[in-house]
């Protein structure tokens, strides 16, 4: 594919994923995955779990590994239009319906979608984390790190920076 | 600076669309890791822009919402006090340095991402990151582990099954389970 049919077919792609995020970006991470890896084999299982890695690592929104996505698949504007692609849609639905969210907050019909939607959504990010740990964990020392960073965000209030970071500079040394 | 960044002594809780800029500027710098603690801190702790009440409506309607939820909230907050420069001044906020860094990143990472010492310390950061991915499926799984949500519990087992492992396209998992679910929640509603 030329450079700019890469970009439209990042802005096309990542625009569905726009809309399609219910719950969260975490929730279409595996739709991303099929795509780029298995569809159009733009990256690799292993440079995918890379990217989403380092996003976890930088500041910003969890939205952020798209914009890594981008840059890899096309650069600089790869990366812009990604990003645009996967905010755009949405912030401007909620611009729109700000306006009317306090007539239709309380209304059964709202409250039934969100409660039949949510389930879903908590298997779709299931299934983003089952994505990413089997691309990131090929030794015994990984999955021990991946456990124990588990462990630590689940049962403590320690800032995963620390963890991240301590994970890298183990992983640095040698060790994973 | 703007004339909007100018503060009038009274208006003390009604932001400027400048000061809606830094403000997601900061809260966004700070958030590693999830940005939504920092937000809630920033907007109702420390600015007072809104109280726990709205700040949790308003959470609310950007979760009910598709797309990025913590980009939406920005998008409701900059509204509600700067209309659509509001909106535009605070989503900006939230993204522009986040995504230079990350173009930054990117770039390294094309570059030097082959490097053994990096695929070394990648090799740790990946497994780490995936943990805190794990921990936070833990977390949204803990609400559905009751007797009385076991409709619940089993269409969010049906949708990691058909996408996680089967890999079936997100489309059709949605367009299924969803109005299934929907239903569902609907008649138990009642």
């Amino acid at each position: 594919m030329k450079g700019e049919d890469l970009v439209l077919a990042l802005a096309w792609h990542f625009l569905l994923m726009s809309l399609l995020a219910v719950g969260g970006v975490y929730a279409v991470m595996p739709e991303i995955h099929r795509q780029v890896i298995e569809t159009r084999h733009w990256m690799t299982e292993q440079q995918f779990a890379d990217l989403f890695a380092i996003a976890q690592a930088a500041p910003g929104p969890n939205m952020l590994f798209a914009t890594l996505i981008g840059w890899h698949v096309a650069g600089f504007a790869g990366a812009l239009v990604t990003s645009a692609a996967l905010c755009g849609p949405t912030c401007l639905l909620t611009y729109g319906v700000a306006h009317v969210w306090q007539r239709f907050k309380d209304a059964p019909w709202r409250i039934a979608i969100q409660a039949g939607l949510v389930p879903v959504a908590v298997g779709l990010v299931a299934a983003s984390a089952y994505l990413i740990t089997r691309a990131a964990d090929h030794s015994v020392m990984a999955v021990a790190l991946t456990a124990l960073t588990a462990g630590i965000a689940y049962g403590t209030r320690i800032n995963p920076l620390w963890v991240l970071a301590a994970a890298a500079a183990i992983g640095f040394a040698g060790y994973v | 600076m703007s004339e909007s960044a100018v503060q009038q002594p009274e208006a003390k809780q009604t932001p400027g669309v400048a000061d809606l800029f830094f403000t997601f500027l900061a809260i966004t710098m700070s958030g590693f890791g999830g940005v939504l603690p920092w937000a809630r801190r920033a907007l109702v702790d420390k600015k007072r822009w809104l109280n726990d009440e709205e700040f949790a409506e308003a959470l609310a309607l950007s979760q009910f919402l598709p797309g990025p939820n913590i980009v939406n909230l920005a998008i409701v907050v900059g509204q509600r006090y700067r209309g659509a420069l509001g909106a535009t001044a605070a989503a900006l906020g939230l993204l522009v340095a986040p995504v230079a860094i990350m173009m930054v990143c990117g770039a390294l990472y094309e570059r030097y991402g082959g490097l053994p010492s990096l695929r070394n310390a990648l090799a740790g950061l990946t497994a780490a990151a995936a943990g805190l991915l794990l921990a936070m499926v833990a977390r949204l799984l803990q609400p559905l582990l009751h007797a009385r949500r076991l409709p619940a519990l089993l269409f969010a087992i049906t949708a990691f099954v058909a996408v996680g492992l089967l890999r079936f396209p997100l489309y059709w998992v949605l367009l299924v389970l969803g109005p299934l679910s929907i239903a569902v929640a609907w008649w138990r509603l009642r």
